[in-house]
């Protein structure tokens, strides 16, 4: 590539020319219609986020027959609610309780339940935090500002492509005959990927 | 940059919390879409897909001097996977690769960049 960079004129950079070649091939070829592509990318930005995964926290939390069934088969129970994988991956709710807190990491492909989670935040495909959360646990929970008591144990969820994995917090204290709407405002994104808690009702109102 | 640095601690509400821009640059949204679609229009099985980028992400050991991005490996394992499908020779890519290269050199600084085909 030339250095003596002519300012009047386009440039692309190696690795978008190499994108636009895959899209142009794949859309001459009808594979993909790059209008569909933008819809998608819109999608996952904006309009799924954590915001699926939240309601089904919520309503775990306030309905205990929808509590069994997400436990009991985690994929048909979000289902229910509409949201359903567009790899059909299978999905596993796993519970926190004062004795085990879980935690989900991919330590190969970076699997992320997209359909409830939205896109992955860029720290999740980050290698330090997918090496370091299988050996380290307490320290990465520390690093996001999470400290757990001693004698809590910490399960560290490796997800693949067939298997994702949903955390449930704890349902913070303070929150009796909330609604399923208000409780999931507490549900963080981070907190389903067990490198947060739920958040605390009072900076709730704070927020508000 | 440290994961403390990259996740503010401060509790964001869901609807609102991110945690920083999801994809690093347009190009990397760009080619996750596609991928996913590709998958969708039949092209290859998402198993087979996360056996390919599994591979190439192994490159980098257990990752902790990567000196690729995640959508490096991932745009390596797109390209390595529509080959091996017959989709997408590298021939066929590199002569799309100089017509877009040609494209953006003709093209006014500012101005949208289109292939004429």
């Amino acid at each position: 590539m030339s250095h003596d960079h002519d300012h009047e004129h386009s440039e692309l950079s190696d690795i978008e020319l190499r994108v636009r070649a895959l899209e142009t091939l794949l859309t001459e070829k009808g594979y993909i219609d790059p209008p569909a592509l933008d819809e998608l990318i819109e999608t996952y930005e904006t309009k799924i986020g954590p915001k699926n995964g939240a309601m089904v926290v919520a309503k775990a939390w306030a309905d205990p027959d929808y509590h069994a069934r997400l436990m009991n088969d985690a994929t048909a129970a979000i289902a229910e609610l509409g949201f359903t994988g567009r790899q059909g991956e299978h999905m596993v709710a796993v519970e926190n309780t004062a004795e085990t807190h879980n935690m989900v990491v991919c330590t190969l492909c970076s699997c992320y339940p997209w359909t409830v989670l939205g896109l992955p935040p860029v720290w999740y495909k980050s290698a330090p935090y997918r090496s370091r959360a299988v050996r380290d646990p307490r320290g990465v929970l520390a690093e996001f500002g999470v400290s757990l008591p001693e004698q809590t144990n910490i399960k560290v969820w490796d997800s693949t492509a067939e298997v994702r994995y949903l955390v449930v917090p704890q349902r913070p204290a303070g929150t009796d005959g909330w609604s399923e709407q208000k409780l999931a405002e507490l549900v963080t994104r981070d907190s389903m990927i067990g490198t947060g808690l739920a958040l605390d009702p009072s900076k709730l109102e704070e927020a508000a | 940059m440290t994961l403390s640095e990259t996740i503010q601690s401060i509790p964001r509400l869901p609807l609102d919390q991110d945690g920083g821009p999801v994809f690093g640059a347009p190009w990397e949204a760009r080619v996750f879409a596609m991928t996913v679609k590709a998958h969708e229009a039949g092209v290859f099985e998402w198993r087979e897909w996360a056996e390919v980028l599994g591979a190439e992400l192994a490159k980098d050991g257990d990752g902790s001097d990567a000196a690729l991005g995640y959508y490096d490996h991932w745009l390596n394992a797109f390209e390595t996977i529509l080959g091996a499908k017959g989709v997408a020779g590298s021939d066929q890519l590199k002569d799309l690769k100089a017509a877009w290269d040609d494209a953006a050199r003709a093209t006014p600084h500012g101005q949208p960049i289109e292939l004429v085909r």
